[in-house]
């Protein structure tokens, strides 16, 4: 019952934040530009086209009508019309949106498997030679650019070494969709050459992706497992001769683990920030290529709806990284 | 002084402290350090796409222009971008918290409601959207980067804040007549400033990695400045043969941001000895 009471204290700041978010993104769009009509048809434009894209989106009205306008527009599901396509803008995110999160759920997988045992190991072993290596990885990982390892991956395995395709997710058509995601839509149709296929494919775009997520659960895991260890019930548990192994992985983990969840959150922003970069890169059809395109198409319209998108995603993941840090901490609530 | 000798007996902030200053060096004699500064501009079409050798130390570009030069006043570009934006960021996002975190009011509530709804975008994608609008430029940069960043420091300074209102000594200091905003400038803020002096480094780093990244995608400043995030995009064309030309601003950009996070890290465990390293090491 608690829970459900902390569930909804955190969904009522949900429509404030929704609406600021809307306010935030008008802002950007139609008060920061002098004139909005000029910035979508482009520098070159004759005036009476601008003048005809002014009028077609409302931007001749008094800025508040025309926020309604657009909150009206966002309320039913509107968020915006790609200049470049003339087709409404959602509908081409919700059909990038699985490769996105194909890409983005399989980085933080692996980040979380290889990074928690990591970051546990060097806790343990503190100073170890193990301990200041997996340092200098984090450190690095952590100031790379996202493009510039991409760009470097991509030399070394598949220019040089021909190991996997440059750029794409599949070849020719993906696997008839049923929830979107090239794999398990293989698996679910037992088409294991599509599956090797969009794995090779899947392998470097998701490398660069966790590279720097694992890095940041390391750290993490490793500042809470020494926190923990330091700590009365540790000590407690070790002078009742439970073994240390379990000590380790049954309680530390659990408490240490909880300060890494909540990080889990940010670096799940963090994927979708480092999608954008990286899908281009990898020419990988997902929301960040389609970012990338409209920004070189001058499609300002379609970067807003982006935008607003983005936020809508993130609120969300942000509301499901809340409650499950309440479920697991019930210090918390 | 005793800040900074504890500061370089800490092996790797001395390293973070030779990179950065290394990088301010950089930037500042970028002219005579320079082996052929008038190539930053200049086109030199025969020595185009050229390896690493005595004369071009780090290859030359689709232009023929040397690739060492050019980071060198790329130096300066990513200095510039990175210094301004962070402190109008510090400027903006400073003073916020202080009030919201000294008084407990609507206005309070509002601002921190204010800073959520910039943190509920990720930081590269708000920064696209601004820079997208205001055009490639390099005072667009910096402006959308401290739009971005400053409730990083508006979030931390209000945490800090709220914990110290309850204080004795703040208590004395309201107690005893002292203006509001006497007591956030001269017994609030210096009791903050080294978690803002961690952050503000840190954050330069992460400044530098995005500015990069709108370089990338075309969004910071126009050719012919030397940016190093726009170098490698341009180098993306000549792959796989001319690898020099996106290693060397790729291992400029990774050193610079290291550095930063390096000397931040070592600032906090000087300046904050509750939070040594080892222990909440990662926040």
């Amino acid at each position: 019952m608690r829970l459900l009471a902390m569930v909804a204290r955190r969904a009522i700041w949900m429509p404030p934040t929704l609406f600021g978010l809307v306010l935030m993104v008008f802002a950007i769009s139609h008060v920061i530009p002098s004139d909005p009509a000029r910035v979508m048809a482009g520098e070159n434009a004759p005036a009476e086209q601008v003048q005809a894209l002014r009028h077609k989106y409302g931007l001749d009205l008094p800025l508040p009508r025309q926020f309604l306008r657009y909150v009206g527009d966002v309320a039913t599901g509107n968020i915006g019309t790609s200049l470049f396509t003339q087709r409404p803008v959602a509908e081409d995110l919700w059909a990038r949106l699985p490769a996105t999160l194909e890409l983005a759920l399989y980085a933080i997988v692996i980040a979380v498997v290889v990074g928690v045992p990591l970051g546990v190991v060097a806790a343990l072993r503190r100073n170890s030679v193990l301990d200041h290596l997996v340092r200098v990885v984090t450190i690095t990982g952590l100031a790379m650019a996202a493009f510039w390892l991409a760009i470097l991956l991509q030399l070394l395995f598949s220019m040089w070494l021909g190991l996997t395709p440059v750029q794409g997710r599949i070849d020719g058509w993906g696997p008839d969709p049923i929830t979107g995601f090239y794999t398990i839509d293989a698996v679910l149709r037992g088409d294991w050459e599509t599956l090797g296929q969009s794995l090779r494919y899947l392998a470097l775009p998701m490398l660069t992706l966790a590279l720097p997520a694992m890095a940041t659960i390391v750290r993490f895991t490793r500042a809470g497992v020494l926190n923990v260890m330091s700590s009365n019930f540790v000590f407690y548990q070790a002078a009742m001769g439970i073994p240390r192994r379990r000590v380790v992985w049954k309680y530390i983990l659990r408490s240490a683990l909880i300060g890494t969840l909540t990080q889990i959150g940010l670096i799940f922003g963090n994927l979708i920030a480092g999608a954008v970069v990286v899908e281009t890169v990898f020419d990988w059809p997902g929301l960040g290529s389609f970012a990338v395109n409209s920004i070189l198409q001058s499609d300002y319209n379609a970067i807003m709806s982006f935008t607003l998108f983005i936020g809508v995603v993130f609120i969300l993941v942000n509301l499901l990284v809340d409650v499950a840090q309440a479920v697991l901490d019930p210090r918390g609530r | 002084m005793r800040t900074l000798r504890r500061l370089i007996r800490d092996r790797s902030a001395l390293l973070g402290l030779i990179i950065v200053a290394a990088l301010v060096l950089a930037a500042v004699f970028a002219w005579p350090l320079a082996t052929f500064p008038q190539d930053v501009t200049n086109y030199d079409p025969p020595h185009r796409l050229l390896p690493p050798s005595g004369t071009y130390w780090l290859g030359t570009d689709r232009m023929g222009a040397d690739i060492y030069s050019r980071l060198l006043f790329g130096a300066r570009i990513t200095i510039l971008i990175a210094v301004v934006a962070t402190s109008l960021a510090v400027l903006i996002g400073v003073p916020m918290g202080l009030v919201a975190g000294y008084y407990t009011n609507r206005v309070s509530d509002l601002l921190m409601r204010i800073s959520d709804v910039f943190l509920a975008v990720p930081q590269i994608v708000l920064a696209i959207a601004i820079a997208q609008t205001l055009g490639p430029a390099i005072q667009n940069v910096i402006l959308a980067l401290s739009i971005t960043y400053w409730p990083f420091w508006a979030r931390l300074v209000y945490a800090e804040t709220r914990s110290l209102r309850n204080e004795v000594f703040i208590e004395a200091a309201v107690a005893l007549g002292a203006s509001p905003l006497r007591v956030m400038a001269l017994h609030v803020l210096p009791s903050i400033a080294s978690s803002v002096i961690v952050r503000t480094t840190i954050g330069m780093g992460g400044t530098i990695l995005v500015a990069a990244a709108l370089g990338f995608l075309g969004l910071g400043p126009p050719p012919p400045t030397p940016e190093w995030g726009r170098m490698i995009a341009e180098s993306r064309g000549f792959l796989p043969q001319a690898w020099w030309y996106a290693t060397a601003p790729g291992v400029a950009i990774l050193l610079v941001v290291m550095g930063f996070n390096l000397l931040g890290d070592g600032l906090r465990d000087v300046l904050d000895p509750r939070l040594r390293r080892g222990g909440a090491d990662a926040s």
